[in-house]
C-alpha cells in the first residue's frame, strides 16, 4: 500500500535495471539527497559539521570500502586503520608538497596512492584464505602505523610527528585548516561521498562486482567458469583501499586538521569498521551507510542524553554508553544477522503488503 | 531509522545549544574518567573542578560572576576531543584546558581561529611559548623542553657538572606527547657530550618488556620518562623488576603522581620526577575546601584524591584560570568577560609569593609572570623523590632553571616554522 510496485510499468531495458527500480523508493531517495545537498549547507553549524556529519561521511566512505572488500569479495581485512593512515599521510604529503593543489585531486590522488599499497597486502590474499589473511591483514595495519612513526620524512621532520592540514580550497573556499565555514567541509565531503558510493552501487552490479561475488561465495567453482582470483582479488584490494584511503585523507584533512599516527589509526579503527559493516550488512551499499550511522550516531546521541538532557556524570554516561552500544550490536546479531540492511529489505518486504503482512 | 536518530540527537544539541550562558564563566574541562589514562585525568579533573566550587561557595564566584565547570569526557581521544570542544564553545567557553598533547595540537588553530585561548599547562605544543605567533595559546608555568633541561641540570648536579661520556636514556610514549623532548635532549646531548637514546612506549603502555630489556643491556647512566597513564606504573615496576638503580630514573611531571608508584609498591622507593609545584595537602587552601567543599557533599568525583600531586596540579590550574579571570576584569572592569578578554587577562597574569599566599596556597608554585612574547612562565621545576614507608613525594631540590640558551633558539625556530606553515605575521611585542 504505502509502498508497491503496482502501475509503475517498465518500457525499455534502461529503466528495468536502473538502481532504484520502484518509484517510491525512487523518490524517497532523491528527496532525501536534495535534503542533504540542498538543506542541510544552510542549517549546518559547527557542532553539527565536526561531531555528527564529518565523522559520520568518512566512517561511511571507509565502510564502503571495507564492504567492497569483506561484504562482496569475502577477504576479511583487519587494516582498515593502516590504509585510511596511508591515505591520510598521502594527503599531508602531497598538500606540503604541492601547495597549489586542489583538494578534490589530493583526495583522490591519496586514494590512488592506497590503492597501491593495498594492492601490495592484497597479495598474500592470492595464498592465503579466511582468517589467516585476516592475520596477515594485520601485520600491514602493524607495519603501516610503525612505519609512519619510524620514518621522520612522513611528517616532515615535525618535533612531535603531528601532521598538520595546512590551508587549502576548491573555488577560493576554504575546505581545510581551521577557518573553513561547516558547509564548506560537509558539502565536499558529500559530493565526494555520493560520487563515488554512486561507482561502488554500479561497480558491484557489473562485471567487476559479480566476479568479486563469485569468488566469495565459491572461489574454486568461479575459478572453473573462468573468474580469475587474482584479477578478482587484487582488483577488489585495489578498489577498497582506495575508497579507505579517501577516507582517511578526508578524516585528517577536513576532519580533524591535525592527527598523529598511533592514536588515530590504530587497530581500534579496523575493528570500528570492520563493526560498521558487519552491523549494517555485508555485501550492501545501503548497509556501510546505515553500520557508519549506528556507531557515529548513536554514542553522540547517548553523551547528549545522559550528560546534556539527563545531567549524569560524565564517566558515569561514558561506561554507560559502552555498555550500551555493546549490549545493542550483540542484540542485533542476534535478532538480525545480517545487518540493518537485511532489516530495511524486510520493513519494505512488510510495506509493500500492508495492510496485510503474512 | 538515522533520520529518526538525528533528528532526536538534533533536539538534544538544540536543548544544549539553546541554554543560556548569562552571568557565568563557563570553563570546560575536557577530563578523561574512563580508560587507560583514567589513573591520571581522574585526579586531575577533580582539582580542577573542586577549586571552581571552593570559589563559588567561598567568594560567591569570581568577581561576582559564578563560574561553572562543563566537564566533557575525552577518554584521551582526539575525536571525542573535538566533539567536546564543538558542543561546549558554544557555551560562553573562557578558556580550555586539553590535558591532551594530541588535543591540544588540534584546538591550537581552530581555537585560534575561533578566538578562544587555550591553556596547556606544561604539556602541549612547546614553541606555543612564544606569544608572537600562538596569540591564543600559553603553556606556563613551564614546557616540555624546559622539563627535559631541569632533568638534565639535575643529573649534572648529581654528577659534579659534567655528563661527558655519559649514557641518558628516554622511554617515551610514542605520541606527539612523548616525542616532544627528543629534540631538545639531543641539543643537550650534542652540548654536554652525553649519549642519547630513545625508546619508545606505544599506546597504552601496559607492555614494555621489550623496553627494558634494551635499558638493561645498554646500561645507561640515566633514564628518563615522558609517561602517563598506565604507562607510568607499568615502567616503574620494570625498571624495579631489573634493579635499575630507582634515584637515576627521572619521570616529567605527568610520570610523578602516587597512582603512579603505588602500584609498584617497595621497588619504585627512591624514584624521581620533576614537580611544577609543591605535592601534598599541608595548605591553609585545604581548610577552606574541607569547609565550603568536601563537607558539604559538594566534591567532584569520589572524593579520595584530595592532596595528590595531580589533584594539586588541577587546583593549580583552575588558580591560574581564575587568576586570570580576574585579572581581565580588572582590566576591561566589568565582570562578564567574554575569550577575548580572557586571554588579555590570561597574558597579563603576574603570580608572586605574595599572591599565592593570600590563595592559602604560600610556596606552592614559581613565580611566573606571562607576556606578549612570553607565553611560557619561568620554566622552572623542581624534583621530587618517592618515598615508600611514609607514601609521600619530598622535595629534595630548590627551583631548577632550564638551559634557555638552548631552549630559546629551538622554540624560535619550531615557531617561525609553523607561522611560515600557516602564514601567520609574528605580532610585534
Amino acid at each position: 500500500m504505502l509502498y508497491r510496485e503496482a502501475g509503475d510499468f517498465k518500457t525499455n531495458y534502461a529503466a528495468d535495471q536502473q538502481t532504484f527500480p520502484i518509484k517510491s523508493e525512487r523518490w524517497l531517495f532523491w528527496a532525501f539527497m536534495a535534503f542533504a545537498f540542498f538543506v542541510v549547507p544552510f542549517f549546518i553549524d559547527d557542532y553539527w559539521n565536526k561531531a555528527v556529519l564529518m565523522p559520520l561521511l568518512i566512517y561511511a566512505m571507509a565502510a564502503l570500502g571495507l564492504n567492497i572488500l569483506t561484504g562482496y569479495c569475502g577477504q576479511v581485512s583487519l587494516g582498515t586503520g593502516g590504509f585510511m593512515a596511508v591515505g591520510a599521510y598521502a594527503a599531508y604529503k602531497l598538500m606540503t608538497s604541492f601547495p597549489g593543489m586542489d583538494m578534490f585531486s589530493v583526495v583522490i590522488l591519496s586514494g590512488a596512492v592506497t590503492a597501491g599499497v593495498g594492492i601490495l597486502f592484497g597479495l598474500p590474499s592470492l595464498r592465503i584464505k579466511g582468517f589467516y589473511l585476516a592475520v596477515a591483514t594485520l601485520a600491514a595495519q602493524f607495519f603501516l602505523v610503525w612505519m609512519f612513526n619510524k620514518f621522520a620524512w612522513f611528517y616532515n621532520y615535525s618535533a612531535s610527528g603531528q601532521i598538520t592540514a595546512p590551508e587549502r580550497s576548491i573555488f577560493g573556499i576554504a575546505v581545510t585548516g581551521p577557518s573553513t565555514a561547516p558547509w564548506a567541509t560537509y558539502l565536499f565531503a558529500l559530493s565526494i561521498l555520493f560520487v563515488f558510493a554512486w561507482v561502488a552501487r554500479n561497480l558491484t552490479r557489473g562485471r567487476l562486482g559479480r566476479s568479486w561475488m563469485a569468488i566469495r561465495d565459491m572461489d574454486i567453482a568461479a575459478e572453473i567458469i573462468g573468474v580469475s582470483p587474482l584479477k578478482a582479488k587484487l582488483s577488489a584490494f585495489a578498489i577498497s583501499s582506495f575508497y579507505v584511503g579517501m577516507a582517511g585523507a578526508m578524516f585528517f584533512a577536513n576532519y580533524l586538521g591535525s592527527i598523529e599516527v598511533t592514536e588515530a589509526f590504530g587497530i581500534e579503527k579496523s575493528f570500528l569498521v570492520l563493526f560498521m559493516v558487519i552491523i549494517g550488512g555485508l555485501g550492501s551499499i545501503l548497509g556501510s551507510f546505515l553500520g557508519a550511522a549506528f556507531l557515529v550516531l548513536l554514542p553522540v546521541l547517548l553523551k547528549n542524553i545522559m550528560v546534556g538532557y539527563l545531567g549524569w556524570p560524565t564517566d558515569l554516561a561514558a561506561h554507560f554508553q559502552i555498555m550500551m552500544v555493546g549490549a545493542l550490536i550483540v542484540i542485533f546479531l542476534i535478532a538480525e544477522p545480517h545487518g540493518m540492511a537485511q532489516l530495511w529489505r524486510l520493513a519494505k518486504e512488510k510495506l509493500r503488503l500492508w495492510p496485510f503482512p503474512y | 531509522m538515522s533520520i529518526k536518530k538525528l533528528a532526536i540527537a538534533g533536539a538534544m544539541a538544540a536543548m544544549m545549544g539553546a541554554a543560556p550562558a548569562m552571568a557565568e564563566m563557563v570553563f570546560p574541562s575536557l577530563s578523561y574518567r574512563t580508560g587507560p589514562y583514567a589513573p591520571n585525568g581522574i585526579p586531575f579533573a577533580d582539582g580542577y573542578a573542586d577549586y571552581f566550587t571552593l570559589l563559588n561557595e567561598r567568594d560567591g564566584g569570581i568577581g561576582g560572576v559564578a563560574a561553572k565547570v562543563l566537564e566533557c569526557e575525552t577518554g584521551y581521544n582526539t575525536e571525542k576531543g573535538v566533539e567536546c570542544y564543538e558542543s561546549t564553545k558554544g557555551q560562553g567557553a573562557l578558556v580550555y584546558q586539553p590535558l591532551s598533547t594530541g588535543i591540544t595540537y588540534q584546538l591550537i588553530p581552530k581555537a585560534s581561529a575561533d578566538g578562544i585561548p587555550v591553556h596547556s599547562m606544561g604539556y602541549g605544543r612547546t614553541s606555543a611559548a612564544n606569544g608572537k605567533v600562538f596569540e591564543w595559546v600559553f603553556n606556563y608555568p613551564a614546557t616540555y623542553w624546559d622539563g627535559a633541561s631541569i632533568a638534565v641540570n639535575h643529573i649534572m648536579d648529581l654528577e659534579g657538572g659534567s655528563l661527558s661520556g655519559k649514557k641518558i636514556s628516554l622511554v617515551f610514549h610514542n605520541s606527539a606527547y612523548g616525542k616532544e623532548p627528543i629534540r631538545t635532549l639531543e641539543e643537550l646531548g650534542k652540548k654536554h657530550g652525553f649519549t642519547f637514546t630513545a625508546i619508545p612506549v606505544d599506546h597504552p603502555g601496559q607492555e614494555q618488556k621489550s623496553q627494558w630489556l634494551q635499558i638493561r643491556r645498554d646500561r645507561p647512566d640515566y633514564v628518563l620518562m615522558w609517561g602517563w597513564g598506565v604507562m607510568n606504573s607499568v615502567a616503574i615496576q620494570e625498571a624495579a623488576n631489573i634493579r635499575f638503580p630507582m634515584d637515576r630514573f627521572i619521570g616529567i611531571w605527568w610520570s610523578g603522581s602516587e597512582n603512579d608508584v603505588l602500584p609498584a609498591g617497595d621497588g619504585a622507593n627512591g624514584y624521581k620526577a620533576l614537580a611544577l609545584a609543591n605535592p601534598g595537602g599541608d595548605y591553609p587552601i585545604y581548610a577552606d575546601l574541607k569547609q565550603h567543599v568536601y563537607d558539604t557533599g559538594k566534591a567532584a568525583g569520589d572524593g579520595s584524591n584530595a592532596g595528590t600531586v595531580l589533584y594539586n596540579r588541577g587546583m593549580y590550574a583552575a588558580l591560574l584560570a581564575a587568576e586570570a579571570a580576574k585579572k581581565a576584569q580588572e582590566i576591561h572592569s566589568t565582570a562578564e568577560i567574554t575569550p577575548a578578554m580572557m586571554r588579555d587577562g590570561m597574558e597579563a597574569l603576574n603570580i608572586d609569593a605574595a599572591l599565592m599566599s593570600s590563595l592559602g596556597l604560600p610556596d606552592f608554585g614559581p613565580e611566573f609572570s606571562v607576556s606578549c612574547a612570553n607565553h611560557g612562565g619561568s620554566g622552572i621545576g623542581k624534583v621530587q623523590q618517592w618515598d615508600t614507608s611514609s607514601k609521600k613525594w619530598t622535595v629534595i631540590t630548590d627551583w631548577i632553571s632550564a638551559d634557555r640558551s638552548v631552549i630559546d633558539p629551538l622554540i624560535a625556530e619550531d615557531a617561525d616554522a609553523y607561522a611560515a606553515e600557516n602564514s601567520i605575521t609574528p605580532r610585534g611585542c
